[in-house]
């Protein structure tokens, strides 16, 4: 099969790759990423298995500190070292190796991530931080919780700033040349993680003196307005980092060309500038905001979804134009062609199908008054699990497939994709399960965030039930797909025969029409992205600036 | 840049369902009254108690078949409890926090808000089928947010 043949390298790649010293530093923060994915999932599943009535947690580590560790394992840590992990070895591989100064820069960053997460896991699981990842005022974590998130904050900046000085080093040597793809990619990932997280930097800096004692009250409004600024943005980060795997290595892995690196940049600068308003549709139905901003907003969450539409043409075209260059006739016949039994191809087609209902259910409760319905219910979890769990982590899975093995210097075997095939679709199923099951029972008005409970018996409650138990179900198959998973990885880093493994880069079509300069223009793009974010935020944050403050309180 | 004709017409349609979703959106929100909970009123969170109308939480009679609920939350319970209307009344619910963020849910209803400490929040409901509806907090609220809940009898 093809994965084991050896594929010689082309003229370009020989130049550049990552040199063992980048190559270490990538795979200490996927080794991060996957304790994280392992530790997250087994909590995942207690969750899931309370939830159903099926199982009691301990006193000493509830279901909220369940939830919140989970949370912060999968949604911060997991991520967030995963994204880092691979645009450095992107950015290495693309641009013939890091700066001596930006590697230094990649393990600052990575120290600093490390106190961060020991700082806010250990307040957690010593029960004095059960705030949910989201830390709503006033409830009040130990300053020691917020502290770690500073540490987070730092450590991602330190990492962004390093792709920047990259970035304009490489730029420098290679005047009129565009930025090759993928570290584009980079460019606009780091630049919208510095500047989505300036909100929640300020919201922490606040929280900080107010956990302290030395001010009395916080703004519980405002909080949540800057939180949201970056929850949302984060959330488009990993979408954003996994598209640029489905632009730049899907094409090469099924043997086709790169869509459009025009609108392959276009559809970036699209999600930079337009992203970050997105928050508010966090918040439709909280007070203090008017209903006419949160009209207006209806606009800037769908705006993202015209990118998505733009990808999910690229996708399509490339699938049928690499099938027709294998000789597909008829409509539908460059479907066959397709590699299927490979499993970095398999893992982020699955990723993108799952994007259809994830993007349509993201559209759809996005309206105001759909919103309503849904809003802190189950329906939310099943989203995100469907965006997040399945769109986000099966791209990240189908990276490692080939990232791991290119830095260990070893080889994917066919047994290992095997086994990557099935863990393929043992999430997929176990995803289905738990995500629709939480889609449905939300529309009833099931809420997230709460553990197992009738409510008294109530007959509503009661009702809910069934659907809870395919919830656990599912959670069921997940923790199959975590184990295999972390096996995978383990094997790839560590067992997997040696060999050289290749970083799958798209090439461009034939009759490719030039790049436009102005695709090159960040200042521009920066400018761009803070006019809209003055927009989206200046008015509605003067109706919220003077809400009177709230002291803090420990519920838990 | 150049796009191909079917990405014309795939990328037009999809303008068109965020215009669409927009003048749908909009119509409910403006010309139905249905756009979502926005109380704008600001309340001194550490003095709900003695700030009307939070002074006398309670369900009021205020029209034919209209009533005000003055419902106050707090960690784990909502002041009052256990509502009884009659069948076809309209509830308009004034709210506001005594501690942390909570989030006002009836099952079965489309009444879905957050109420957050310093705000007060509105939203009305008609109750036009009778049955016990299941009233539940739906932000975590701390270590008993499960029990945070409480019914809306209409008969």
């Amino acid at each position: 099969m093809e994965l084991v043949k050896e594929k010689p390298f082309g003229k370009m790649q020989q130049a550049l790759g990552v040199n063992p010293k980048d190559a270490r530093l990538s795979l200490t923060y996927f080794t991060v990423s996957f304790i994280a994915l392992l530790i997250g999932g087994f909590l995942g599943l207690f969750q899931g298995l309370n939830r159903a009535g099926l199982m009691e947690l301990p006193t000493w580590f509830d279901y909220y500190q369940t939830l919140t560790t989970h949370g912060i394992l999968l949604v911060l840590v997991f991520t967030t070292t995963f994204v880092i992990g691979y645009f450095y070895a992107g950015i290495s591989h693309t641009m013939g190796g890091l700066l001596p100064k930006v590697r230094k820069f990649g393990w600052t960053a990575f120290g600093l991530l490390v106190i961060g997460v020991v700082f806010v896991a250990t307040t957690v699981a010593m029960g004095n931080a059960s705030v949910m990842y989201t830390f709503y005022p006033p409830m009040q974590a130990t300053p020691l919780f917020y502290i770690g998130l500073v540490f987070l904050v730092v450590g991602i900046w330190i990492a962004a700033f390093g792709v920047f000085i990259n970035v304009a080093n490489w730029r420098r040597n290679h005047k009129g040349q565009h930025i090759p793809l993928l570290s584009f990619f980079a460019t606009g990932v780091f630049v919208l993680l510095v500047l989505g997280s300036i909100g929640v930097t300020i919201e922490v800096l606040m929280l900080i003196p107010w956990s302290l004692g030395w001010t009395e009250t916080i703004n519980v409004m405002l909080s949540r307005t800057l939180f949201w600024s970056f929850g949302h943005t984060l959330v488009n980060i990993w979408y954003l980092t996994a598209i640029s795997a489905w632009y730049v290595a899907v094409p090469k892995i099924i043997g086709g060309k790169l869509f459009s690196d025009a609108i392959t940049r276009l559809v970036v600068i699209l999600l930079v500038i337009l992203n970050i308003p997105g928050g508010f549709h966090h918040q439709i139905v909280d007070p203090g905001i008017t209903e006419g901003w949160k009209f207006i907003h209806v606009f800037m969450s769908l705006s993202i979804g015209f990118p998505s539409m733009m990808t999910a043409f690229a996708m399509f075209a490339v699938f049928e134009r690499a099938g027709r260059r294998k000789g597909a006739k008829g409509l539908l016949d460059w479907f066959k062609k397709l590699p299927w039994g490979d499993v970095r191809f398999l893992a982020p087609f699955i990723a993108m199908v799952a994007f259809i209902p994830a993007g349509a259910g993201g559209i759809a409760q996005t309206n105001n008054q759909l919103n309503q319905v849904v809003h802190n219910s189950l329906w939310i979890v099943g989203h995100f699990h469907l965006t997040l769990g399945v769109t986000v982590a099966l791209t990240f899975f189908g990276i490692t497939y080939w990232l791991i093995p290119y830095l260990s210097k070893r080889k994917l075997t066919p047994k290992i994709n095997k086994l990557g095939i099935i863990q393929t679709i043992i999430w997929t199923i176990g995803m289905t399960f738990m995500s629709g099951a939480m889609h449905l029972v939300g529309l009833l008005g099931s809420p997230r965030r709460t553990s197992y409970t009738t409510y008294g018996d109530n007959a509503t409650a009661l009702s809910w039930d069934p659907y809870l138990i395919f919830l656990a179900v599912g959670g069921t198959f997940l923790i199959v797909g975590v184990v295999l998973m972390v096996y995978i990885v383990v094997n790839l880093m560590f067992f997997a025969p040696k060999g050289n493994t290749e970083f799958p880069i798209g090439e461009p079509e034939a009759d490719v029409l030039s790049t436009p300069k102005w695709t090159e223009r960040w200042g521009t793009i920066i400018i761009l992205l803070i006019l809209i974010v003055a927009m989206g935020y200046v008015m509605p944050l003067t109706d919220i600036l003077n809400v009177p403050g709230s002291p803090p309180f420990r519920t838990w | 840049m150049k796009l191909h004709r079917a990405e014309e017409i795939w990328l037009i349609i999809g303008i068109g369902i965020i215009a669409l979703s927009m003048v749908i959106t909009g119509y409910q929100a403006f010309a139905q009254g249905m756009a979502p909970p926005s109380g704008m009123e600001t309340i001194d969170p550490q003095k709900v108690d003695q700030t009307t109308p939070f002074d006398n939480p309670g369900i009021f009679e205020i029209g034919e078949n209209e009533y005000e609920v003055v419902m106050i939350l707090q960690a784990f319970s909502f002041t009052p409890n256990e509502i009884e209307v009659p069948v076809g009344s309209t509830v308009h619910f004034t709210m506001t926090s005594r501690d942390v963020v909570h989030g006002f849910q009836v099952a079965g209803t489309n009444i879905n808000a957050m109420v957050t400490p310093g705000h007060i929040q509105k939203i009305s409901q008609t109750f036009d089928k009778p049955g016990e509806y299941l009233v539940l907090c739906n932000e975590y609220c701390g270590v008993g947010h499960q029990m945070m809940s409480t019914t809306i009898t209409v008969k």
